[in-house]
C-alpha cells in the first residue's frame, strides 16, 4: 500500500491554555476521502488549517506528502487546494481572471493558467459565466467558482471546509456531483461537514470530532454498525406522556432515548418493537421505523444539548 | 489517545517555527502586483485622478497666486528661489506620498478586514514577504504616477530649475515606496475605521508642517527637531534640492532615512501578515 498522503500524531494546537485541537491522530491515505465531523467549535477548521499549512501546530506531528507544514508552509501549500469555510473570491476580478490571478499566486504561466481556467469552468458549469462578476453569481455558483480556482494547481490534496454550508438543496446536490468526479479521478479529499448526509455521500472514512478530541473513527457503514442499531424507531405519545410511557418501555429494544417529543428506541428489528409497544397497550400517536443513520452516531457520541 | 502519547517524547515537544527565509518568500510578488494593476480596471478613475490633482491645486493657487506676494524665498542651502520654485518640489513629494498612503492604507484595510484578499493568498504557495512586497510596489505605483504627471506640470511652468531635476524621479520613487510600506506596515495594525482616521490625522499636518510652504528655519530649534524627525520634510529637502540644484552631502541622509523606512515597513508587515494568517 501506498504511504498515507496525511499522517497526523498527537496533533494540537492551543490559544492561550485552551486546545482547540487536543491531540488528535489519523492518517489519509492517497485517493482516499476523508471526514472530520462535529458540532460547531469541535476543532474541525484548526485541523484543517494545520494540515492547509496556515497554521503552526503547538505540539505533536504532522507530516503532509512526506513535508512538515511548519518547516516547508509554501512547498506544501502548493500540492493542496484549500475550499475555505467562507468563500474569499477576488471581488475586484471577474469570474475567469479569478482562476488566471490565483494560478499565477501559484507561480504558473499566463498560458499555462488560461487553459486551466477554461478547463475549470467547464467542469464547474461556469463557462458562460466567465466574464461575470463575481457579485452576480449565486451561492452555487460562488462555491463552485471557490472550486473550481482550488484547483488551478492541480492538487494532490483537496481541502474542503463545510464545502455545502448555506446552499439550497439543488445547489449542494450539483456540488456532491463534481466533488465526486475528483474523488473518482483520484484526488485525495479532506472535508469538514456537520451535515450527515454529505459525510455519507462523500466520505470513505471519517473521525468524529468534539471538544478537539477524536471520539470514534471508521467507514461511515462500520460506524452505524458500532454505534447504532441496524433500525430506529420513533414513536410519540405527546409531550406530557413521554416519560411515563417511556418508564414502562424498559427493556423494549436495545436502548432507549427519551427526548422531549418523542422516544427513540434501537433496535434490530423496528417492527418486531413495534408490534411489542402495540400489545403492551400503549398507543402511539405516530410512529416511525428508519434505518440508523450517522446521525444516530453524531448525537450518540456528541450529545444532543446545545453546544455554543 | 494513549498509544500516540506515548510517542510524543521521542521528539521535541513544539518545534520552532521556520525562521528561513523560504517560508516568508516565494520571489513570486509579481503576480501580487499582476493582480493588483488587472484590479484596478474595475475602480473609479475620477477618484484616482483627484489625488493627482490636489497637490497641482495647491501649485497653482499658493505657487503661482500667493507667489505673487511672496517673491522670492531662501531654500536650506541659502539659494533665493521664486516662491512657485520653492514649493513646487514639496509638493512634488506630496504627491507620491498620497498616491503611495491612498493605495496602501485604505485599499489595504479594505482587502484586509473584508475582502480577506490577503487570506486566500497565503492558502497559496505565496508567503507572507510575496504579499507584502507586491502590495507596496502596486502603492508606489501610484505614487510614481501621480508624482510624474506632476513633474509634467513643474516642467510645464519652468519651476525645475537645474538639470539635477530628472534625479527627482527616482527620488520620488524612493519617497512612494517608503510611504507605500510604512503605510501598509501601520494599517495592518489597525482594526476599526476610527484608528484608520489617525492616519489622516498624522497626515494633514504633517503635509502642512515639513517646510512645504516656507523654511524650516521660521520653526524655535525644538520644534525643528520634531519636524526632522518626520519622514515628509527627508523628502521634501532630497526633491528640492535636485530641482533647485543644490546638491549636499546631507541628501545621502534623506536617502538613507527612506531605506531605513522600507526596511521597517516590509518588516513588520511581512510579521503582521504571518501573525495574521499563518498563526
Amino acid at each position: 500500500m501506498s504511504p498515507p498522503v496525511i499522517t497526523a500524531k498527537s496533533l494540537t494546537k492551543k490559544y492561550k491554555e485552551f486546545a482547540a485541537v487536543d491531540g488528535i491522530s489519523f492518517e489519509v491515505a492517497p485517493g482516499e476521502s476523508f471526514g472530520l465531523l462535529g458540532p460547531n467549535g469541535a476543532g474541525k477548521s484548526t485541523t484543517m488549517r494545520m494540515v492547509g499549512a496556515v497554521s503552526t501546530r503547538t505540539s505533536g506531528d504532522l507530516s503532509i506528502l512526506g513535508l512538515d507544514p511548519n518547516e516547508h508552509g509554501p512547498e506544501v501549500r502548493s500540492q493542496l487546494g484549500v475550499v475555505p469555510q467562507q468563500d474569499n473570491l477576488d471581488m475586484e476580478l471577474r469570474v475567469r481572471d479569478n482562476l488566471i490571478v490565483y494560478g499565477r499566486y501559484f507561480g504558473l504561466s499566463h498560458a499555462q493558467c488560461g487553459r486551466k481556467a477554461d478547463e475549470l469552468l467547464e467542469f464547474a458549469q461556469l463557462t458562460d459565466r466567465a466574464k461575470a462578476k463575481v457579485d452576480d453569481l449565486s451561492g452555487g455558483m460562488k462555491r463552485r467558482l471557490t472550486i473550481a480556482r482550488s484547483l488551478m494547481n492541480d492538487p494532490r490534496i483537496l481541502l474542503l471546509d463545510e464545502p455545502t454550508t448555506g446552499l439550497d438543496p439543488q445547489a449542494r446536490h450539483i456540488l456532491w456531483d463534481r466533488l465526486f468526479r475528483l474523488k473518482e479521478q483520484g484526488t485525495t479529499l479532506v472535508l469538514t461537514t456537520h451535515y450527515m448526509d454529505e459525510a455519507e455521500q462523500l466520505c470513505d472514512r471519517l473521525v468524529v470530532v468534539d471538544k478537539g478530541r477524536i471520539m470514534a473513527e471508521g467507514a461511515p457503514a462500520d460506524l452505524i454498525k458500532q454505534y447504532s442499531t441496524r433500525e430506529v424507531v420513533e414513536v410519540r405519545f405527546g409531550s406530557d406522556r413521554n416519560a411515563d410511557v417511556a418508564r414502562r418501555l424498559a427493556g423494549v429494544g436495545e436502548r432507549l432515548e427519551v427526548l422531549p417529543d418523542r422516544i427513540l428506541i434501537y433496535s434490530e428489528d423496528g417492527d418486531a418493537e413495534l408490534a411489542l409497544i402495540a400489545e403492551m397497550g400503549l398507543e402511539p400517536i405516530t410512529s416511525l421505523v428508519r434505518r440508523s443513520s450517522l446521525e444516530d452516531v453524531f448525537l450518540r457520541l456528541t450529545g444532543r444539548s446545545l453546544i455554543e | 489517545m494513549t498509544s500516540t502519547r506515548a510517542l510524543a517524547p521521542t521528539r521535541p515537544l513544539a518545534k520552532p517555527r521556520s525562521g528561513g527565509i523560504g517560508a516568508l518568500y516565494a520571489g513570486n510578488a509579481r503576480s501580487v502586483v499582476a493582480r493588483g494593476l488587472l484590479a484596478t480596471r474595475s475602480t473609479n478613475y475620477l477618484i484616482v485622478l483627484s489625488g493627482f490633482f490636489e497637490p497641482v491645486f495647491y501649485l497653482l493657487s499658493m505657487g503661482l497666486g500667493l507667489g505673487a506676494l511672496v517673491g522670492n524665498v531662501a531654500t536650506s542651502t541659502g539659494q533665493q528661489v521664486p516662491y512657485a520654485a520653492f514649493i513646487a518640489p514639496a509638493l512634488l513629494a506630496v504627491s507620491a506620498m498620497n498616491g503611495a498612503i491612498y493605495d496602501s492604507t485604505w485599499n489595504v484595510f479594505f482587502k484586509m478586514q473584508y475582502a480577506k484578499l490577503y487570506e486566500g493568498m497565503l492558502t497559496t504557495s505565496l508567503g507572507p514577504l510575496d504579499v507584502a512586497l507586491g502590495e507596496i510596489l502596486l502603492a508606489l505605483l501610484r505614487g510614481a504616477l501621480y508624482a510624474g504627471g506632476f513633474m509634467i506640470v513643474m516642467q510645464v511652468l519652468g519651476l525645475n530649475l537645474a538639470w539635477t531635476a530628472f534625479l527627482a524621479l527616482p527620488a520620488v520613487l524612493l519617497i512612494a515606496f517608503g510611504f507605500a510600506s510604512l503605510g501598509m506596515a501601520i494599517t495592518s495594525y489597525l482594526k476599526t475605521f476610527q484608528q484608520m482616521d489617525w492616519i489622516t490625522f498624522v497626515m494633514l499636518p504633517m503635509f502642512l508642517f515639513s517646510a512645504t510652504f516656507y523654511p524650516l528655519s521660521v520653526y524655535p530649534t525644538a520644534i525643528q527637531w520634531v519636524i526632522q524627525a518626520l519622514p515628509l520634510w527627508h523628502g521634501v529637502e532630497l526633491v528640492r534640492g535636485l530641482t533647485t540644484g543644490a546638491l549636499s552631502v546631507a541628501m545621502l541622509w534623506h536617502v538613507l532615512y527612506y531605506v531605513v523606512m522600507i526596511a521597517i515597513g516590509l518588516v513588520f508587515t511581512t510579521r503582521r501578515l504571518r501573525a495574521l494568517f499563518l498563526d
